[in-house]
Formats: C-alpha cells, sequence, structure tokens
C-alpha cells in the first residue's frame, strides 16, 4: 500500500514538473521574438488588460507568435509521444518516425509535390507529405510481415525501405535541381510561417492518434517484459503492436505534414523522461507528450530570437541539443537491445 | 524554367570566390577593362585575350560554335549580337524566345556533354566539376563569368562577351545604352522617397530576403531605400539572411518586392501576401505597395536589368512619401 501510494505521489509529481516546464515554455517563448514587443505589455496583452501595443503589435502577437507557439507545441507533443510508442513496441530506445519510414516516406511525399506540383507555396505539400509519411510506414509493415515476424525484421524492413525512398528522392532531386533549396527547406523543418489554421488542420488527427497511443502505456508495459508474458495476460501482441505503429505514424504524420521533419524529439525527450520518471509507458507516454510539447516551444524559442531578426532552422536547433543527449544515452547504454 | 533561389544562392557563392580569384590574379576591373577597350578599339580582330575571373582566356578565332550554359550569359550573348553564332544553351536559359536550349547543367556541367557540341567557345557562370580544365584538354576556351557584385560587374562581362565572340562594338553600345536608361529612371523617381523601408522576398516560408550589400540590395540603393533585412545579415548568410516574420511585420516595410510569384518559385502574390495573419497592418500591404517582379530578370545580371530598375522606379514613384 504505501509503495503504490508513494508511486502516485511521484507521478503527481512528474506531472507537475512536466506541466510546469511547458507553462515556461510557452510564457517566456510569448514574450520573445525579433519584433521585440515590450514585455510588459505583451504579458498585459495575453490576458486581455489594457495593453500599449499598436495594432500592428497586436497583429504580430495574436497572428504570427502565438500560432507558432501553439502549432511548435503541438508538433512536439506528437512527435515525443511518437518516438515513446514507436520504442516500446519495438522495445529498442533508439527508433523513432525517422527509423520506421515515416520521415523517408514524408520527405518523399514533400519532394514530389514541389518538383511536380506547383512548389513549396501549394497545399499539395503539406497533404503529400502525410500521405507520403503514412505509406513508409505501411510499405516497410507490410515488407517487415511479409519477410518474418518479431520486432528486429520490422525494423530492419523500416531501414531498408527508408533507405529505398531517401534514394528516389536524392534522384528526383538530382533531375531537377532547381528545386533543392524549397526541397532543404522542408527537410530542415520549420515553424517560421504557422498559422492558427494549421493547428486546426491537424488537430482531429493529433486527439485521435494521442488518444490512442496513450491508452495503450499499459499494453506496451506488458509488451516490454516479452511478447509470450503478454500472451498470457490475454494481450496479442501482434494487434496492439500495429494498432500502436499505426497510431505513432499517424501522429509523425500530422507533425510533418506541418512542420516538416524535425529530428531528435522523438529520441532524446522519451529517454530523458525514462530517466527521470522511470520506464513505465503509463508515465513515459502522458510525460513525453507534456515535455515534448515543452522542448519544441523552447527550442523554437532559440531558433527565432538567438540570431533575431534572422533565424536559424529548428531542426538545427533541436539537433544542436539533440546529438550531446544522445551521445550520453548512447554512453550509459551498454548493450542495446532489439 | 526559372532561375531560383538555389541558383541565387549558388551564384551569390561563386561571386565570393571569382570575387578572390580576381583579386588574386591582379585582373580585377582596371587591367581587365584596359585590356578590354583595347582588344574592342582594334576592331574585334582574333585571337583576342580577356580576363575573365579563370584568368586570361585566350580565344583563337572568331567563334562559331558557342555553347553557354547560364540564363544570363545566354542572354548576354543574344544582346551583343552573338546569337547566330550559338549552337546550344543550359536548361535554365529561357531569354530570349527561341534559343537553342539542352538538358545541358550549368550548376554541376557534364563534359563529355558539352564537349558534344563541339563548342568553339564556352561560357559559364562557376568552374564546376573541373570544367575549364575538362574542355581544356580539348583545346575549348572556357569563359568564367561569374553573378555580377557590382553594376560595373555586370557591364564588365559584357563587354568580355562581346570582345570574345567579335562583337566588342556592339557590347559597349549595350553597356552604354544600359547606363543611360538607368540613370534615366533614377533621376526620374528623384529624392523625394528616399529613406522608404524595403523587404524583398526571395523565398517565403521560411523567409528569404536580400541585404543592401548584394548586387539587388545596392540596385535597390540607386532609389535610396532603407532594405530591413540588412539587420538580420550576417557574413555566414552572404548577404541572404533569412528572416523572423514576425521581424518583418513589425519592420512595417513601405515597399515589398516579391522576386518569387512565379508558380514555380512558390507562387507568391500580393494577394497571397495580403492574406498572410498578421500581414494586412504592413504599410506596404495596406498601401498596395507590394510588386510582383519578373523573377527571371530581378535573379539574372544581365542586358534586361534596366527593366527591372524601370519597374522599381514605378513603384518607388508610386509609394506615399515617408
Amino acid at each position: 500500500m504505501t509503495a503504490r501510494r508513494s508511486g502516485r505521489r511521484h507521478a503527481a509529481r512528474a506531472y507537475l514538473a512536466a506541466a510546469a516546464f511547458l507553462v515556461a515554455a510557452v510564457l517566456v517563448s510569448a514574450l520573445a521574438g525579433a519584433a521585440d514587443l515590450n514585455p510588459l505589455a505583451t504579458a498585459a496583452a495575453l490576458v486581455h488588460l489594457p495593453s500599449s501595443l499598436s495594432p500592428l503589435d497586436r497583429a504580430v502577437l495574436f497572428q504570427i507568435r502565438l500560432p507558432r507557439i501553439m502549432l511548435g507545441a503541438l508538433v512536439g507533443g506528437l512527435l515525443a509521444v511518437a518516438g515513446a510508442g514507436y520504442q516500446g513496441v519495438f522495445r529498442n530506445p533508439l527508433v523513432d518516425s525517422g527509423t520506421l519510414g515515416a520521415s523517408a516516406g514524408a520527405g518523399l511525399g514533400a519532394t514530389l509535390a514541389i518538383v511536380y506540383a506547383g512548389g513549396a507555396g501549394t497545399a499539395a505539400v503539406p497533404v503529400a507529405a502525410f500521405a507520403g509519411s503514412l505509406a513508409g510506414v505501411a510499405i516497410a509493415y507490410a515488407a517487415g510481415s511479409v519477410t518474418g515476424s518479431g520486432t528486429a525484421t520490422l525494423l530492419l524492413a523500416g531501414v531498408a525501405v527508408s533507405l529505398f525512398l531517401t534514394a528516389v528522392q536524392t534522384w528526383l532531386l538530382q533531375r531537377s535541381a532547381q528545386d533543392l533549396q524549397q526541397v532543404y527547406s522542408w527537410l530542415f523543418g520549420s515553424l517560421s510561417a504557422a498559422t492558427w489554421q494549421q493547428a486546426l488542420d491537424i488537430l482531429p488527427y493529433s486527439a485521435v492518434s494521442i488518444g490512442v497511443v496513450l491508452v495503450h502505456g499499459r499494453h506496451l508495459d506488458v509488451l516490454s517484459v516479452g511478447d509470450e508474458e503478454a500472451r498470457a495476460l490475454g494481450i496479442g501482441p501482434g494487434r496492439v503492436r500495429l494498432v500502436v505503429v499505426a497510431a505513432c505514424s499517424l501522429a509523425a504524420a500530422s507533425a510533418v505534414a506541418v512542420s516538416g521533419l524535425i529530428g531528435f524529439v522523438g529520441i532524446v525527450v522519451p529517454h530523458v523522461i525514462r530517466r527521470l520518471a522511470g520506464a513505465s509507458y503509463r508515465l513515459v507516454l502522458p510525460l513525453s507528450l507534456l515535455a515534448g510539447a515543452g522542448f519544441l516551444v523552447f527550442a523554437d524559442t532559440v531558433a527565432r530570437t538567438v540570431a533575431a531578426p534572422a533565424e536559424l532552422p529548428i531542426g538545427v536547433v533541436t539537433a544542436l541539443a539533440g546529438s550531446p543527449v544522445f551521445v550520453w544515452i548512447l554512453r550509459s547504454t551498454s548493450v542495446v537491445r532489439t | 524554367m526559372n532561375l531560383r533561389i538555389t541558383h541565387r544562392r549558388l551564384y551569390a557563392a561563386a561571386a565570393v570566390a571569382a570575387a578572390a580569384a580576381l583579386a588574386g590574379c591582379g585582373s580585377a576591373t582596371g587591367t581587365g577593362s584596359a585590356a578590354a577597350s583595347s582588344a574592342a578599339a582594334s576592331g574585334s580582330s582574333f585571337p583576342v585575350t580577356v580576363t575573365a575571373a579563370d584568368g586570361a582566356v585566350t580565344v583563337k578565332a572568331r567563334p562559331a560554335r558557342i555553347v553557354s550554359l547560364a540564363p544570363t550569359l545566354t542572354e548576354d550573348l543574344y544582346a551583343v549580337g552573338a546569337g547566330p553564332q550559338v549552337v546550344a544553351v543550359d536548361s535554365d536559359s529561357n531569354y530570349p524566345p527561341g534559343v537553342p536550349v539542352t538538358k545541358l547543367s550549368g550548376l554541376s556541367p557534364n563534359i563529355e556533354a558539352i564537349a558534344r557540341y563541339s563548342p568553339d567557345l564556352v561560357v559559364a557562370f562557376q568552374n564546376a566539376g573541373g570544367l575549364v580544365s575538362g574542355l581544356g584538354k580539348l583545346k575549348v576556351p572556357v569563359l568564367i563569368e561569374p553573378p555580377a557584385a557590382t553594376l560595373n560587374q555586370a557591364y564588365q562581362e559584357i563587354e568580355q562577351i562581346g570582345q570574345a565572340t567579335g562583337h566588342g562594338a556592339q557590347a559597349q553600345r549595350v553597356v552604354a545604352s544600359m547606363k543611360s536608361q538607368i540613370a534615366v529612371d533614377v533621376a526620374h523617381a528623384g529624392s523625394a522617397h528616399r529613406g522608404l523601408r524595403y523587404y524583398w522576398e526571395l523565398q517565403a516560408n521560411p523567409f528569404y530576403s536580400v541585404a543592401s550589400s548584394t548586387f539587388i540590395g545596392q540596385i535597390v540603393s540607386l532609389f535610396g531605400l532603407k532594405d530591413i533585412a540588412d539587420a538580420a545579415d550576417k557574413a555566414s548568410d552572404g548577404g541572404y539572411p533569412e528572416l523572423s516574420q514576425e521581424y518583418i511585420v513589425a519592420a512595417r516595410p513601405q515597399l515589398i518586392f516579391l522576386a518569387d510569384n512565379a508558380p514555380a518559385y512558390g507562387g507568391q502574390t500580393p494577394a497571397t501576401v495580403a492574406a498572410r495573419p498578421g500581414w494586412a497592418a504592413i504599410p506596404a500591404v495596406a498601401d498596395h505597395e507590394v510588386i510582383a517582379l519578373n523573377d527571371d530578370i530581378a535573379s539574372r545580371w544581365g542586358p534586361r536589368l534596366p527593366q527591372l530598375v524601370e519597374q522599381l522606379a514605378q513603384a518607388v514613384e508610386k509609394a506615399p512619401s515617408p
């Protein structure tokens, strides 16, 4: 009984910390930016108090900065939850949406849209990225199921499909060098043109995918013990794997559709959570959602303020913060199990 | 096919390299144009030696099979009257209409593919893929004319192309005419609009612009306008910084020039700019001073520059005074 109570207290503390992190990220981000809005006036405007902000300043705050923060939080949460979910399914700490073909599929989809459907400004790009991302995982899943069973086969199929899709993309780019800049801007990932509409567009997919992943926390905990044990407890490993992979892929696809490829969030955030709050997916999944949202909002704040009024690609910021953490994880997990 | 931002940035990078090369071999404007005028004065007799970015290039006889690997240089060739001597141009060249477009690439040139046209002169904007040494083995002279860093360099390149093709006198007339057209437009615009802030959009989402130190920036500076991108310019950007959207709006530009309005560039138009959330409050948008440029002319450094200057002049004259 004491153990359970202390467990609950531990969970409550963890939720509180993650939520505080997210709130801090949003507040800092809302008050900082290249437009140099007065922080006090900005804070006043945010809580609808009389404020000295001009109409133009208000447009900057409510039409440009806030939607960007909202979209950053949504994308960060999606990527982190998807990463944690994939890692649970594959019992492998190095898996994320990039490993299973989702990123490569999205990249190929976006490239096709930019090269053949009229460029980066068209609505075809997010749709193609979304479809490409899901198609990439579907192909990898099919290839993995045909060639054998077990997570290692699936993972190898994902790597093979990713390499194949990336090769097709490289070949396309080679043939149309004039699109390189647009494609690379997309591949680096960016929230620089975020709108409320984008956040609204992906909200339904985000809600469904996050919801499905979160309710499978207990199943992933059981799977982590082993397939046999899961079956003994009445949980079909194959079915859980399929459902969680599908939900994670939907989450990842929603994120890439509006932000391009932003790496490292899906790997780094769940690992930090595991170190701080333990390995149970019932905690790792929701905490990753909150911390991933906070992490990406912080990263984007850095991307748009550190070189202001110029910007850094957000993928560069997450990789700069993520790579050292990644190495640290590799160092402290001596054996990587598959 | 349009030249897009990739090319512009490549051109910019190549221009820096070329400037270094020019400085290195001590053949910058002074000696270069001196040699130029003496050759032109002697009636474009061959052999002629011009000092391009790749050093002294000797053209033994009047070339009859010219290959151009850059849209600007294609325009230069036709403007000086060497059009009938041109047998092939790269896949991005699209002006004047009817140029012999091929699949040749100026960005990653394939020497064997170029050699198949048996050229006796090749003009290119950069020495990529061992172009100069590779064609040198085949005794084909290569003229490297990089993206101009200044208007004077653009003029000098036209003159060099004139000399190397046997059209030195016409090249000088082209340059003189460009200079006078630009001078007339700038003078007509007057000084009443000096200090207006402008935003030059190379690409949206993310937002790339040009600093006033770039070739384009210098041209706009002829009108005394103030470039909002200068605040963001770092050496590492090469004059092409990515701007934060909220900075663009907060900087309240009074003029917006869209060099990304063709569909292939991203299809930005005055209407799409006005529809961007938060942009309606920008003076340029409120006053309908968002100008869709000809993307090709705005990204080249060739004989059609006066058309760009004219379009800028019209926009500047229409804008409310500061």
